[in-house]
């Protein structure tokens, strides 16, 4: 951890995305100690006058509900959904795409025709598609999640595999008798990480975009479950009345997603590898 | 064109094809996977089991997944008949062309009318925005793409470069709301909602400037910063160097050298770029109440529309298909170094 530190420790980018991350963490980390009222409470009395004040420092929503909790329990949310689908696709895209890479043959050819068979897919529609199907639940939405994004990664690691396969500490590696299963996950993945560590956090920031946009097309996990994307659906059409509902929880979606792109932008120009 | 170039040609729309066939084979799968589902969607969920039993038997929902897509196939090729428009089921179903044409996707369950009638409708209104948005993206992003690429590390670049990365971070939602805020709330010179009904208070140009905008702010920021990494990659050519050394004015280099060669890759990008505005559509189109066929494919999926998802993913199919083959011949005819192999 320290030596990636130190490798961009010079890109401003990178240390601007890294706080951000960090700090909408740790905010989802500790929700229970440090949001001042229960996110689902509800409080008409508060509702009255739900704009901005000394005990709602956000305001409320139209049912009273503290917006600054909520969207401290939606960080939570957020960081429940996103690491689990995207180390569940990374998972499967280099489960698939290393072997197909290092072995090439029928394997390869057929992990890369179903890749490009779903990357036909607008993303999206996959999302609509299988979530009405499946419900709207944590575990399917790791599944449509990992369906949409693991050919993308496989097509990386497939790629990265294909040109490291030639080199010299892989023929040594061959020539010592090492399993092809330690030649593709010990000499060859920890050398492939740079380009995957990169794609990982840009993903991770679509992710978070679309995990805002099924909240938002009423596609999220269920209420009451505190859900940025859902925050701004319920309270967009009181945007002329009280802009602060929709405003806030757009601002925290937004900031998150420009994190995960710093970072991603700031690892690429210092070229980890 | 030589037989090098045909034989590629023939190959990719080859791979099209095939590529759409196990597409399509896939969204039947995932629509149609199980034959009581299919019956409940169809009938809703009050029907007697004695009506599940007929229908099951008419559409012959007890054969294979293999078959009935073949079937589902035959049905769309107008081949076979649909036999949903049989008034013995009772559904009340009934198309004007008959029960076998082509480009028969079966009946819209939500509207009870013709898969074909419910998309011929609203079509128009996605192409019009798409196109609109695509006819600004396209001279927003090369200029200020170009702008930034031949200024690596000057201000203008870095404040371009860093817009563009916050601009591409956020959702199309939250760019909606932005634009909500400022048009309508702030400025009130908008309409906040696009349902293109004329005679209104708003005419129909107005109402389309705000889903326009959305799509234009989350898609061309992204072909800006291919534009830009093209054109920064090119500036540091040799042969821009020796252009340069020799003395030939900056303006003529980059125009006459520059800009050419580096709009390849940029021109693909445009093209899948598209896939991207079909995302952008649907979530626009729901969010301003916009006729296209964007949010009546999400009004379909929560509704479980079957015949009228699969006819609207296909058509996403062909268009995000359609265009990587696009992009893949003007690469080709662009770049005469690209070998045929």
């Amino acid at each position: 951890m320290r030596t990636i530190l130190r490798r961009f420790s010079p890109s401003p980018s990178a240390l601007i995305g890294v706080a951000l991350i960090v700090a909408w963490g740790l905010v989802a980390l500790l929700a229970p100690l440090i949001a001042p009222y229960d996110p689902s409470a509800i409080d008409f009395a508060a509702a009255a006058d739900p704009h901005p004040s000394l005990a709602h420092w956000l305001g409320t929503d139209s049912s009273g509900r503290d917006i600054l909790s909520r969207l401290i329990w939606g960080a939570r949310t957020t960081f429940t959904v996103v690491p689990l689908a995207v180390v569940s696709a990374f998972a499967a895209g280099i489960l698939l795409g290393v072997p197909a890479g290092y072995f090439g043959g029928w394997f390869d050819a057929l992990v890369s025709r179903l890749s490009d068979v779903i990357l036909a897919f607008p993303a999206l529609i996959i999302y609509i598609i299988l979530i009405t199907a499946l419900g709207p639940s944590l575990l399917n939405i790791i599944i449509a999640v990992t369906l949409a994004y693991a050919p993308g990664v496989s097509r990386i690691a497939r790629g990265i595999t294909l040109a490291l396969r030639e080199q010299d500490y892989v023929a040594a590696a061959q020539a010592r008798g090492e399993s092809s299963l330690y030649i593709m996950f010990a000499e060859i993945l920890p050398n492939a990480r740079g380009p995957l560590i990169v794609d990982l956090c840009l993903r991770a920031g679509y992710t978070v975009i679309l995990t805002g946009t099924l909240g938002f097309l009423g596609l999220g996990l269920p209420p009451p479950t505190p859900d940025w994307g859902g925050m701004v659906v319920e309270s967009a059409h009181l945007l002329p009345i009280a802009w602060h509902m929709a405003v806030f929880p757009c601002v925290a979606i937004a900031s998150l997603v420009i994190g995960c792109n710093l970072l991603a932008d700031g690892l690429r120009k210092e070229g980890l590898t | 064109m030589d037989a090098g170039m045909i034989r590629f040609l023939l190959r990719r729309i080859g791979q099209f094809i095939i590529t759409f066939l196990a597409a399509s084979f896939l969204l039947f799968a995932v629509t149609e996977f199980s034959p009581g589902t299919v019956a409940s969607k169809i009938l809703g969920p009050y029907a007697v089991s004695s009506q599940v039993d007929l229908l099951t038997e008419k559409l012959h929902l007890g054969d294979p997944l293999l078959v009935r897509y073949l079937r589902w196939l035959g049905i769309v090729a107008g081949v076979v008949e649909n036999p949903l428009g049989d008034p013995t089921i009772g559904l009340g179903l009934s198309d004007p062309r008959g029960n076998r044409y082509v480009g028969n996707f079966g009946y819209s369950l939500m509207l009870k009318e013709p898969v074909v009638d419910v998309v011929g409708e609203r079509i128009g209104y996605t192409v019009l925005l798409t196109l609109l948005a695509i006819l600004v993206i396209i001279p927003v992003s090369l200029a200020a793409g170009v702008a930034a690429g031949v200024n690596p590390g000057r201000p203008v670049d870095r404040i371009l470069s860093m817009g563009a990365v916050i601009l591409t971070s956020l959702p199309e939602f939250v760019v909606a709301v932005a634009l909500l805020l400022v048009g309508v709330v702030w400025l009130g010179i908008l309409p906040g909602t696009s349902p293109m009904t004329q005679g209104g208070r708003w005419p129909l140009s107005l109402q389309l400037v705000l889903p326009v905008g959305v799509l234009v702010i989350a898609s061309a920021s992204y072909v800006l910063r291919i534009v830009r990494a093209s054109v920064a990659d090119t500036m540091r050519k040799p042969y821009v160097r020796t252009a340069l050394l020799k003395g030939l004015k900056r303006r003529d280099i980059i125009l006459h050298h520059v800009l050419r060669n580096a709009m390849i890759p940029p021109i693909t990008v445009i093209l899948l770029q598209i896939n991207w505005l079909l995302t952008g559509v649907v979530v626009v189109e729901s969010i301003f109440a916009y006729p296209g066929v964007g949010s009546l494919l999400l009004q379909a999926a929560l509704f479980g529309d079957i015949y009228l998802v699969q006819a609207l993913t296909l058509l996403a199919l062909i268009v995000a298909v359609g265009t990587q083959l696009i992009g893949d011949l003007c690469y080709l005819a662009l770049d005469p170094k690209i070998k045929l192999g």
